[in-house]
Protein backbone atom coordinates (compact mmCIF):
# COMPACT_ATOMS: atom_id res chain seq x y z
CA UNK A 1 0.00 0.00 0.00
CA UNK A 2 1.10 3.79 -0.90
CA UNK A 3 2.22 5.39 2.44
CA UNK A 4 2.18 8.96 3.16
CA UNK A 5 5.73 10.86 4.41
CA UNK A 6 5.57 13.83 6.61
CA UNK A 7 7.92 16.20 6.64
CA UNK A 8 8.58 18.94 8.77
CA UNK A 9 8.88 22.43 7.61
CA UNK A 10 7.63 25.19 9.76
CA UNK A 11 8.30 24.91 13.73
CA UNK A 12 5.26 26.16 15.49
CA UNK A 13 6.88 29.16 16.61
CA UNK A 14 7.40 30.10 13.05
CA UNK A 15 3.86 29.46 12.52
CA UNK A 16 1.96 31.19 15.48
CA UNK A 17 4.16 34.19 14.95
CA UNK A 18 3.55 34.46 10.90
CA UNK A 19 -0.25 34.12 10.95
CA UNK A 20 -0.02 36.68 13.49
CA UNK A 21 2.51 39.20 12.05
CA UNK A 22 -0.10 39.09 8.88
CA UNK A 23 -3.30 40.74 10.15
CA UNK A 24 -1.19 42.87 12.86
CA UNK A 25 0.76 44.36 9.69
CA UNK A 26 -2.51 44.66 8.00
CA UNK A 27 -3.64 46.73 10.89
CA UNK A 28 -0.50 48.87 10.84
CA UNK A 29 -0.69 49.78 7.38
CA UNK A 30 -4.47 50.88 7.20
CA UNK A 31 -4.04 53.02 10.66
CA UNK A 32 -0.62 53.77 8.93
CA UNK A 33 -2.45 55.03 5.46
CA UNK A 34 -5.01 56.92 8.37
CA UNK A 35 -2.20 59.15 9.52
CA UNK A 36 -0.42 59.75 6.14
CA UNK A 37 -3.72 60.45 5.20
CA UNK A 38 -3.46 63.95 7.28
CA UNK A 39 0.04 65.22 5.12
CA UNK A 40 0.05 63.14 1.77
CA UNK A 41 3.09 64.66 0.66
CA UNK A 42 5.29 61.73 -1.09
CA UNK A 43 5.17 61.57 -4.43
CA UNK A 44 7.65 60.26 -7.59
CA UNK A 45 8.20 62.66 -10.60
CA UNK A 46 10.79 62.96 -13.17
CA UNK A 47 11.57 66.60 -14.47
CA UNK A 48 8.20 68.22 -12.53
CA UNK A 49 6.17 65.25 -14.16
CA UNK A 50 4.45 63.15 -11.56
CA UNK A 51 4.72 59.19 -12.10
CA UNK A 52 3.06 58.23 -8.92
CA UNK A 53 1.14 60.20 -6.04
CA UNK A 54 0.93 59.07 -2.57
CA UNK A 55 -1.85 59.04 -3.07
CA UNK A 56 -4.46 59.71 -5.77
CA UNK A 57 -8.12 61.15 -4.04
CA UNK A 58 -9.64 58.07 -5.26
CA UNK A 59 -7.50 56.23 -3.17
CA UNK A 60 -8.75 57.72 0.35
CA UNK A 61 -12.48 57.36 -0.93
CA UNK A 62 -12.03 53.58 -2.26
CA UNK A 63 -10.73 52.77 1.43
CA UNK A 64 -12.49 54.81 2.94
CA UNK A 65 -9.34 56.78 4.71
CA UNK A 66 -10.40 60.20 5.14
CA UNK A 67 -10.08 62.37 8.24
CA UNK A 68 -9.41 59.59 10.39
CA UNK A 69 -6.03 60.47 12.14
CA UNK A 70 -7.47 60.47 15.23
CA UNK A 71 -8.66 57.10 15.14
CA UNK A 72 -5.35 55.66 12.85
CA UNK A 73 -3.37 57.13 16.00
CA UNK A 74 -4.65 55.25 18.53
CA UNK A 75 -4.59 52.49 16.31
CA UNK A 76 -1.41 52.11 15.07
CA UNK A 77 0.60 53.06 18.77
CA UNK A 78 -1.68 49.96 20.29
CA UNK A 79 -0.77 48.10 17.73
CA UNK A 80 2.50 48.73 17.61
CA UNK A 81 3.10 47.01 20.64
CA UNK A 82 1.75 43.35 19.16
CA UNK A 83 4.04 44.34 16.01
CA UNK A 84 7.05 44.91 18.00
CA UNK A 85 6.30 41.52 20.82
CA UNK A 86 5.76 39.64 17.92
CA UNK A 87 8.38 40.64 15.71
CA UNK A 88 10.75 40.42 18.65
CA UNK A 89 9.85 36.69 19.86
CA UNK A 90 9.80 35.77 16.31
CA UNK A 91 13.77 36.69 16.28
CA UNK A 92 14.62 35.72 19.37
CA UNK A 93 13.50 32.55 19.03
CA UNK A 94 14.83 31.98 15.58
CA UNK A 95 17.80 32.63 16.99
CA UNK A 96 17.49 30.31 19.95
CA UNK A 97 16.19 27.30 18.13
CA UNK A 98 18.87 27.65 15.61
CA UNK A 99 16.26 27.76 13.17
CA UNK A 100 18.32 31.22 11.96
CA UNK A 101 20.76 28.72 9.73
CA UNK A 102 18.08 28.20 7.40
CA UNK A 103 17.14 32.11 6.87
CA UNK A 104 21.10 33.12 7.07
CA UNK A 105 22.69 33.95 3.77
CA UNK A 106 25.98 33.61 3.19
CA UNK A 107 28.61 34.42 -0.06
CA UNK A 108 26.98 32.59 -2.34
CA UNK A 109 23.25 33.79 -1.40
CA UNK A 110 22.96 36.41 -3.65
CA UNK A 111 24.33 34.76 -7.14
CA UNK A 112 22.22 31.83 -6.27
CA UNK A 113 18.91 33.82 -5.91
CA UNK A 114 19.69 35.80 -8.93
CA UNK A 115 19.87 31.67 -10.41
CA UNK A 116 16.24 30.98 -8.85
CA UNK A 117 14.61 34.47 -10.22
CA UNK A 118 15.90 33.06 -13.79
CA UNK A 119 14.04 29.65 -12.88
CA UNK A 120 11.36 31.39 -12.06
CA UNK A 121 11.49 33.35 -14.94
CA UNK A 122 12.36 30.23 -17.20
CA UNK A 123 15.23 31.11 -18.69
CA UNK A 124 17.68 28.57 -16.75
CA UNK A 125 16.73 25.24 -16.71
CA UNK A 126 18.38 23.89 -13.39
CA UNK A 127 16.78 24.04 -10.33
CA UNK A 128 18.34 25.82 -7.76
CA UNK A 129 18.81 23.53 -4.49
CA UNK A 130 15.67 24.40 -2.32
CA UNK A 131 16.49 23.32 1.57
CA UNK A 132 13.60 24.72 3.64
CA UNK A 133 13.85 28.40 2.16
CA UNK A 134 15.93 28.58 -1.54
CA UNK A 135 18.24 31.58 -1.97
CA UNK A 136 15.78 34.24 -3.03
CA UNK A 137 13.63 33.29 -0.43
CA UNK A 138 16.50 33.98 2.23
CA UNK A 139 17.32 36.93 0.66
CA UNK A 140 13.45 37.87 0.76
CA UNK A 141 12.87 36.73 4.21
CA UNK A 142 16.30 38.30 5.64
CA UNK A 143 15.24 41.27 4.09
CA UNK A 144 11.71 41.81 4.96
CA UNK A 145 12.52 40.95 8.46
CA UNK A 146 15.74 43.50 8.47
CA UNK A 147 12.49 46.28 7.01
CA UNK A 148 10.59 45.32 10.16
CA UNK A 149 13.34 46.71 12.48
CA UNK A 150 13.29 49.77 10.47
CA UNK A 151 10.14 50.22 10.40
CA UNK A 152 10.05 50.01 14.17
CA UNK A 153 13.10 52.04 14.57
CA UNK A 154 12.30 54.95 12.23
CA UNK A 155 8.71 54.59 13.72
CA UNK A 156 10.26 55.30 17.55
CA UNK A 157 12.18 57.99 16.21
CA UNK A 158 9.17 59.98 14.81
CA UNK A 159 7.48 59.30 17.66
CA UNK A 160 9.81 60.72 20.20
CA UNK A 161 12.00 62.49 18.44
CA UNK A 162 13.07 64.72 21.07
CA UNK A 163 14.04 61.87 23.70
CA UNK A 164 15.16 59.88 21.14
CA UNK A 165 17.21 62.50 19.03
CA UNK A 166 20.35 60.43 18.46
CA UNK A 167 17.61 58.08 17.07
CA UNK A 168 16.38 60.69 14.64
CA UNK A 169 19.82 61.89 13.99
CA UNK A 170 20.58 57.88 12.93
CA UNK A 171 18.07 58.30 10.36
CA UNK A 172 18.50 61.47 8.87
CA UNK A 173 16.18 64.01 10.63
CA UNK A 174 12.61 64.27 11.32
CA UNK A 175 11.64 64.65 7.96
CA UNK A 176 13.97 61.71 6.29
CA UNK A 177 12.81 59.41 8.97
CA UNK A 178 9.23 60.18 8.13
CA UNK A 179 10.18 59.09 4.19
CA UNK A 180 11.90 55.91 5.64
CA UNK A 181 8.84 55.09 7.80
CA UNK A 182 6.30 55.40 4.71
CA UNK A 183 8.87 54.02 1.77
CA UNK A 184 9.50 50.53 4.25
CA UNK A 185 5.32 50.77 3.70
CA UNK A 186 5.47 50.57 0.34
CA UNK A 187 8.24 47.77 0.72
CA UNK A 188 5.66 45.30 2.51
CA UNK A 189 3.44 46.09 -0.36
CA UNK A 190 5.62 44.99 -2.86
CA UNK A 191 6.52 41.88 -0.48
CA UNK A 192 3.55 40.89 -0.04
CA UNK A 193 2.30 40.96 -3.80
CA UNK A 194 5.58 38.95 -4.58
CA UNK A 195 4.27 36.46 -1.51
CA UNK A 196 1.14 35.87 -2.11
CA UNK A 197 2.12 35.02 -6.59
CA UNK A 198 4.76 32.54 -5.24
CA UNK A 199 2.84 30.95 -2.71
CA UNK A 200 0.06 30.43 -5.30
CA UNK A 201 2.54 29.09 -7.73
CA UNK A 202 4.48 26.89 -4.96
CA UNK A 203 1.18 24.98 -4.56
CA UNK A 204 -1.01 23.51 -1.72
CA UNK A 205 2.09 21.29 -0.40
CA UNK A 206 3.76 24.69 0.17
CA UNK A 207 0.59 26.14 1.56
CA UNK A 208 -0.14 23.49 4.10
CA UNK A 209 3.26 23.81 5.89
CA UNK A 210 2.74 27.31 7.19
CA UNK A 211 -0.17 25.97 8.74
CA UNK A 212 -0.03 21.87 9.58
CA UNK A 213 4.17 22.53 10.40
CA UNK A 214 5.24 19.42 7.66
CA UNK A 215 4.77 19.28 4.22
CA UNK A 216 3.62 15.68 2.78
CA UNK A 217 5.54 13.41 0.21
CA UNK A 218 4.34 9.84 -1.22
CA UNK A 219 6.00 7.28 -0.38
CA UNK A 220 6.85 4.34 -2.94
CA UNK A 221 5.12 1.26 -2.42
CA UNK A 222 7.79 -0.92 -3.53
CA UNK A 223 11.05 -0.64 -2.03
CA UNK A 224 11.06 -1.84 1.81
CA UNK A 225 10.79 1.20 3.89
CA UNK A 226 12.86 0.32 6.64
CA UNK A 227 15.66 2.75 6.10
CA UNK A 228 13.50 6.08 5.88
CA UNK A 229 11.69 4.51 9.57
CA UNK A 230 15.40 4.38 10.80
CA UNK A 231 16.15 7.86 9.32
CA UNK A 232 13.04 8.99 11.14
CA UNK A 233 14.85 8.54 14.67
CA UNK A 234 17.29 10.76 16.25
CA UNK A 235 20.62 10.05 15.76
CA UNK A 236 22.54 9.98 18.48
CA UNK B 1 22.40 18.78 -2.70
CA UNK B 2 26.09 18.79 -1.66
CA UNK B 3 26.14 22.27 -0.65
CA UNK B 4 26.49 22.70 3.51
CA UNK B 5 24.07 25.38 3.41
CA UNK B 6 21.21 23.08 2.68
CA UNK B 7 20.07 21.47 6.20
CA UNK B 8 18.45 18.55 6.87
CA UNK B 9 14.98 18.08 7.63
CA UNK B 10 13.92 16.49 10.59
CA UNK B 11 10.64 13.87 10.23
CA UNK B 12 8.04 13.99 12.49
CA UNK B 13 7.32 11.32 14.59
CA UNK B 14 5.93 9.02 13.33
CA UNK B 15 7.30 9.98 9.87
CA UNK B 16 5.48 7.50 7.84
CA UNK B 17 1.45 7.50 7.85
CA UNK B 18 -1.40 5.64 5.88
CA UNK B 19 -3.31 8.78 3.37
CA UNK B 20 -6.07 8.31 5.60
CA UNK B 21 -3.44 9.65 8.60
CA UNK B 22 -2.17 12.52 6.86
CA UNK B 23 -5.67 13.70 5.47
CA UNK B 24 -6.62 13.61 9.40
CA UNK B 25 -3.96 15.70 10.56
CA UNK B 26 -4.16 18.43 7.93
CA UNK B 27 -7.63 18.76 8.45
CA UNK B 28 -6.89 18.84 12.39
CA UNK B 29 -4.19 22.05 11.22
CA UNK B 30 -6.76 23.52 9.28
CA UNK B 31 -9.39 23.60 12.01
CA UNK B 32 -7.04 24.72 14.48
CA UNK B 33 -6.10 27.70 11.98
CA UNK B 34 -9.43 28.02 11.22
CA UNK B 35 -10.56 29.01 15.12
CA UNK B 36 -7.21 31.02 15.42
CA UNK B 37 -8.74 32.91 12.82
CA UNK B 38 -12.04 33.43 14.03
CA UNK B 39 -10.85 34.32 17.45
CA UNK B 40 -8.78 36.94 15.51
CA UNK B 41 -11.68 38.61 13.39
CA UNK B 42 -13.41 38.06 17.11
CA UNK B 43 -11.25 40.53 18.93
CA UNK B 44 -10.96 43.03 15.93
CA UNK B 45 -15.45 42.69 16.03
CA UNK B 46 -15.16 43.72 20.06
CA UNK B 47 -12.31 46.44 19.40
CA UNK B 48 -14.86 48.53 17.06
CA UNK B 49 -17.69 48.00 18.76
CA UNK B 50 -16.22 49.20 22.57
CA UNK B 51 -17.71 52.28 23.79
CA UNK B 52 -16.16 55.25 22.93
CA UNK B 53 -14.04 57.28 25.42
CA UNK B 54 -13.28 60.31 24.02
CA UNK B 55 -14.18 59.99 20.29
CA UNK B 56 -11.94 56.12 20.31
CA UNK B 57 -12.96 53.06 21.35
CA UNK B 58 -11.84 52.24 25.17
CA UNK B 59 -9.72 49.66 24.78
CA UNK B 60 -7.78 52.22 22.29
CA UNK B 61 -7.97 55.46 24.96
CA UNK B 62 -6.04 52.66 27.69
CA UNK B 63 -3.86 52.10 25.17
CA UNK B 64 -2.66 55.77 24.48
CA UNK B 65 -2.60 56.22 28.84
CA UNK B 66 -0.78 52.83 28.87
CA UNK B 67 2.30 54.57 26.40
CA UNK B 68 1.65 57.77 28.42
CA UNK B 69 2.84 56.20 31.59
CA UNK B 70 5.66 54.75 29.90
CA UNK B 71 6.43 58.04 28.05
CA UNK B 72 6.15 59.69 31.83
CA UNK B 73 8.59 57.48 32.87
CA UNK B 74 11.45 57.83 30.38
CA UNK B 75 10.79 60.99 30.27
CA UNK B 76 14.27 63.04 30.73
CA UNK B 77 14.06 66.72 30.59
CA UNK B 78 17.29 66.90 30.29
CA UNK B 79 17.25 65.91 26.70
CA UNK B 80 16.98 68.85 23.86
CA UNK B 81 15.57 69.03 20.58
CA UNK B 82 18.10 69.42 18.37
CA UNK B 83 18.73 73.18 17.68
CA UNK B 84 19.25 74.32 13.76
CA UNK B 85 20.57 77.20 12.43
CA UNK B 86 18.61 80.55 12.08
CA UNK B 87 18.86 80.70 8.31
CA UNK B 88 16.37 77.50 8.34
CA UNK B 89 13.30 79.17 9.98
CA UNK B 90 10.44 79.80 7.93
CA UNK B 91 6.61 80.56 8.55
CA UNK B 92 5.29 77.45 10.09
CA UNK B 93 1.44 76.88 8.56
CA UNK B 94 -0.78 78.65 10.42
CA UNK B 95 -2.79 75.94 11.10
CA UNK B 96 -5.95 76.52 13.12
CA UNK B 97 -8.10 79.19 14.17
CA UNK B 98 -9.91 77.82 17.29
CA UNK B 99 -9.94 80.42 19.47
CA UNK B 100 -8.50 83.25 17.83
CA UNK B 101 -10.14 86.69 18.74
CA UNK B 102 -11.61 89.21 16.74
CA UNK B 103 -8.76 91.77 16.46
CA UNK B 104 -5.30 91.66 17.93
CA UNK B 105 -5.46 92.42 21.69
CA UNK B 106 -3.24 95.26 22.25
CA UNK B 107 -4.08 95.41 25.95
CA UNK B 108 -3.36 91.75 26.12
CA UNK B 109 -3.16 90.10 29.92
CA UNK B 110 -3.09 86.62 31.44
CA UNK B 111 -4.93 85.24 34.11
CA UNK B 112 -2.70 82.99 36.14
CA UNK B 113 -4.33 80.84 38.92
CA UNK B 114 -3.89 77.86 41.19
CA UNK B 115 -5.58 76.23 44.40
CA UNK B 116 -5.03 78.04 47.07
CA UNK B 117 -3.63 81.20 45.92
CA UNK B 118 -5.15 84.83 44.75
CA UNK B 119 -5.55 85.32 40.81
CA UNK B 120 -2.64 86.66 39.11
CA UNK B 121 -4.15 89.33 35.96
CA UNK B 122 -0.35 90.45 34.39
CA UNK B 123 0.50 92.10 31.52
CA UNK B 124 2.84 91.57 29.20
CA UNK B 125 5.50 93.94 30.72
CA UNK B 126 4.48 92.30 34.36
CA UNK B 127 4.68 88.66 33.31
CA UNK B 128 7.94 89.01 31.61
CA UNK B 129 9.84 91.36 33.67
CA UNK B 130 13.58 90.72 34.92
CA UNK B 131 13.14 87.20 33.06
CA UNK B 132 15.97 86.16 30.64
CA UNK B 133 14.63 86.70 26.89
CA UNK B 134 15.62 83.62 25.20
CA UNK B 135 15.72 82.92 21.50
CA UNK B 136 15.33 79.01 20.42
CA UNK B 137 15.13 77.49 16.60
CA UNK B 138 13.56 74.19 16.93
CA UNK B 139 11.36 72.13 14.81
CA UNK B 140 7.97 72.69 15.22
CA UNK B 141 5.85 69.42 14.51
CA UNK B 142 2.25 69.48 13.64
CA UNK B 143 0.47 65.83 14.56
CA UNK B 144 -0.65 65.84 10.69
CA UNK B 145 2.62 64.99 9.89
CA UNK B 146 4.35 68.17 8.92
CA UNK B 147 6.84 69.70 10.25
CA UNK B 148 9.03 73.33 10.26
CA UNK B 149 12.02 74.72 11.82
CA UNK B 150 10.73 78.03 13.29
CA UNK B 151 13.21 80.53 15.44
CA UNK B 152 10.90 81.56 18.57
CA UNK B 153 11.27 84.17 20.93
CA UNK B 154 10.60 84.50 24.29
CA UNK B 155 10.93 83.70 27.71
CA UNK B 156 11.29 80.34 29.05
CA UNK B 157 8.13 78.85 31.04
CA UNK B 158 9.96 77.89 33.91
CA UNK B 159 11.82 80.98 33.89
CA UNK B 160 8.50 83.11 34.22
CA UNK B 161 7.09 80.62 36.68
CA UNK B 162 10.20 81.29 39.43
CA UNK B 163 10.11 84.85 38.45
CA UNK B 164 6.49 84.84 39.37
CA UNK B 165 6.15 83.04 42.22
CA UNK B 166 4.15 80.14 40.71
CA UNK B 167 4.28 77.00 43.04
CA UNK B 168 4.31 75.12 40.02
CA UNK B 169 6.61 72.02 41.92
CA UNK B 170 3.20 71.52 43.70
CA UNK B 171 1.31 70.94 40.48
CA UNK B 172 1.24 68.02 38.45
CA UNK B 173 -0.56 69.37 35.53
CA UNK B 174 -1.30 73.00 34.42
CA UNK B 175 -4.30 73.89 31.76
CA UNK B 176 -4.20 76.60 29.54
CA UNK B 177 -6.68 78.25 27.58
CA UNK B 178 -7.35 81.00 24.61
CA UNK B 179 -8.52 84.42 25.88
CA UNK B 180 -12.60 83.42 25.04
CA UNK B 181 -11.90 79.81 26.38
CA UNK B 182 -12.91 77.97 23.38
CA UNK B 183 -9.52 76.41 22.78
CA UNK B 184 -8.08 74.78 25.48
CA UNK B 185 -5.02 72.23 26.36
CA UNK B 186 -3.92 69.85 29.18
CA UNK B 187 -0.42 69.70 29.57
CA UNK B 188 1.67 67.66 32.44
CA UNK B 189 3.85 70.19 34.29
CA UNK B 190 7.43 68.44 33.35
CA UNK B 191 6.82 68.62 29.66
CA UNK B 192 5.82 72.60 30.77
CA UNK B 193 8.97 73.58 32.53
CA UNK B 194 11.40 71.72 30.33
CA UNK B 195 13.98 74.39 28.80
CA UNK B 196 12.52 75.15 25.70
CA UNK B 197 9.30 75.05 26.64
CA UNK B 198 8.54 79.37 26.18
CA UNK B 199 5.56 81.84 26.45
CA UNK B 200 6.48 83.17 22.89
CA UNK B 201 6.16 86.83 21.57
CA UNK B 202 8.17 86.37 18.49
CA UNK B 203 8.46 84.42 15.90
CA UNK B 204 11.74 84.35 13.33
CA UNK B 205 12.74 87.69 14.46
CA UNK B 206 9.22 89.57 14.16
CA UNK B 207 6.94 90.27 16.87
CA UNK B 208 4.34 86.86 17.36
CA UNK B 209 1.66 87.81 14.24
CA UNK B 210 -1.67 87.30 14.60
CA UNK B 211 -2.24 84.30 13.17
CA UNK B 212 -0.04 82.88 14.93
CA UNK B 213 -1.19 83.46 18.29
CA UNK B 214 -0.03 86.81 18.54
CA UNK B 215 0.92 88.37 21.02
CA UNK B 216 1.94 86.02 23.52
CA UNK B 217 1.62 82.08 22.65
CA UNK B 218 3.03 78.88 24.19
CA UNK B 219 5.57 76.65 22.08
CA UNK B 220 7.02 73.46 23.03
CA UNK B 221 9.40 71.27 20.85
CA UNK B 222 8.48 68.28 23.49
CA UNK B 223 4.75 68.18 22.27
CA UNK B 224 3.33 68.52 19.00
CA UNK B 225 1.76 71.77 17.61
CA UNK B 226 -1.69 71.31 18.70
CA UNK B 227 0.34 71.30 22.62
CA UNK B 228 1.38 75.10 21.37
CA UNK B 229 -1.86 77.34 22.33
CA UNK B 230 -2.09 80.61 20.70
CA UNK B 231 -3.70 83.42 22.13
CA UNK B 232 -3.12 82.49 25.73
CA UNK B 233 -5.84 83.64 27.57
CA UNK B 234 -5.31 82.14 31.38
CA UNK B 235 -3.05 79.71 33.02
CA UNK B 236 -4.25 77.40 36.07
CA UNK B 237 -2.04 74.86 37.59
CA UNK B 238 -3.82 71.81 38.49
CA UNK B 239 -3.37 68.52 40.31
CA UNK B 240 -6.36 66.79 38.00
CA UNK B 241 -5.75 65.97 34.15
CA UNK B 242 -7.18 69.36 32.60
CA UNK B 243 -9.46 69.08 29.55
CA UNK B 244 -7.79 69.31 26.26
CA UNK B 245 -9.49 70.43 22.87
CA UNK B 246 -7.62 68.14 20.99
CA UNK B 247 -7.95 64.86 23.45
CA UNK B 248 -11.58 65.16 24.01
CA UNK B 249 -11.71 64.70 20.06
CA UNK B 250 -9.73 61.52 19.76
CA UNK B 251 -6.13 62.42 19.98
CA UNK B 252 -3.91 61.50 22.57
CA UNK B 253 -3.99 63.82 25.84
CA UNK B 254 -0.31 63.72 26.35
CA UNK B 255 1.14 63.74 22.97
CA UNK B 256 4.14 64.10 23.67
CA UNK B 257 7.86 64.08 22.30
Amino acid sequence: MESKRLVAKHPLFVRITHWINGPVLLIMLYSGLLIYWANDVYEISIGGFVLVKFFPAWFYKLLDLEGGLARGMSLHFAFAWFFTINGVIYVALTFLTGYWRHLCPNRRTPIEAFHVLLHDLKLRKEKPPQGIFNAAQKMAYCGVIAMGAGSLLTGLAILKPVQLSWLLWCFGGYEFARLIHFALTIGYVLFFCIHIAQVIRAGWNNFRAMVAGYEVATVPPEPPHEPRIEAAVPAG
Amino acid sequence: MSHASKPPSQPVEPAIVTPAEARRRTRRAFIGFGLAGAFGGGAWAWLATRSDLDNIPWPLRRAHEANEALSRTVFDPGKLGPEFPRSRAAEPRPNGSHGMPDRFANDWSVAVSWAGGAEQRLDRKELFDGVERVESTIEFKCIEGWSQIVTWGGYRFVDVAAKRGWPVEKFANASMTTVDGSYYVGLDMPSLLHPQSLLCDAMNGEPLPFNHGGPVRLTMPVKYGIKSIKWLGRIELRNDRPADYWAKRGYDWFSGH
